[in-house]
């Protein structure tokens, strides 16, 4: 499944499998003030990140506004050969989401 | 029907959903079940050990030199500190990441899956030098790790 704001890379090796993700978002805190304006720029940040492979879920996570703006995660978990699929999902304060989905390599 | 359509006609289904939430425009259709779970007590509070307790269930910790923290002693920039988390604990459950004078000092909570490694890297805003502090939940015990950033550029958090 294309996803604008998801690179997700899945890598499969000695009976692991090593997800290295990157998405797109600002990870607004809410206390950064517009140059120009002065004013605050709204609090904008993803609350939640769940990776899980052949439908059963390896990892959930809770982040709060201090995660680095466009965030990086990287973990492993043990199974997972060529050809399977992990999908990765996230969702945001605003109600903003989106999934994708890779084939392990 | 294989797997896949399967796979294909819950898309459809959700895709829809989706697209009824859009019209909405309110976001009152969020999947409500999926945002509960997201502990708002934990990340609000602004002291590492109410963050702790909150996340966690408790703020009592023990050291434990078998997690790995993983972070540059200079990182310079505050607004990506690169954190490395690992364990060779057994039966972890959670892992729970703070830097102490931050704000708000809990940047995240993992919840590993029984085919997880305890392992994690991940990159975090550090808003003045501070502790990045590690807590980590095996066997229903919590043991910790803290180890001294020093930042030259604050990360505004």
């Amino acid at each position: 499944m294309a996803s604008k704001s998801i690179k997700m890379k899945a890598k499969a090796s000695n009976g692991e499998t090593t997800v290295k993700v990157l998405i797109k978002h600002p990870m607004e805190t809410g206390r950064r003030k517009d140059k120009q304006t002065e004013e605050l720029i709204p609090i904008h940040y993803i609350k939640e990140v769940t990776c899980s492979y052949q439908g059963e879920q390896v990892l959930m996570t809770e982040w709060g506004p201090t995660i680095s703006k466009n965030p990086f995660i990287s973990f492993t978990f043990m199974g997972g050969a060529a050809g399977e699929k992990v999908e990765l999902t996230w969702t945001d304060n605003k109600g903003g989401s989106e999934t994708a989905s890779v084939t392990i390599k | 029907m294989n797997t896949d359509m399967k796979r294909r006609l819950f898309l459809k289904a959700s895709l829809a959903t989706g697209a009824i939430g859009m019209v909405m425009g309110t976001g009152l259709l969020t999947p409500r079940a999926v945002l509960a779970s997201w502990n708002s007590a934990a990340f609000k509070a602004e002291t590492v050990d109410v963050a702790i307790k909150e996340a966690m269930g408790s703020a009592a910790t023990t050291d434990s030199a078998e997690i790995n923290l993983d972070v540059p002693d200079n990182p310079e920039n505050g607004a990506a500190v690169p954190v490395k988390i690992s364990t060779t604990l057994s039966g972890v459950q959670s892992i729970a990441l703070l830097v102490e004078k931050n704000v708000k000092p809990l940047c995240g909570v993992f919840h590993l899956g029984k085919r997880m490694k305890p392992m994690i890297s991940i990159r975090v805003k550090v808003g003045e030098s501070a502790d990045i502090i590690a807590v980590v939940k095996a066997g229903d015990k919590l043991y910790s790790a803290r180890k001294a950033v020093k930042v030259t550029i604050g990360g505004c958090a």
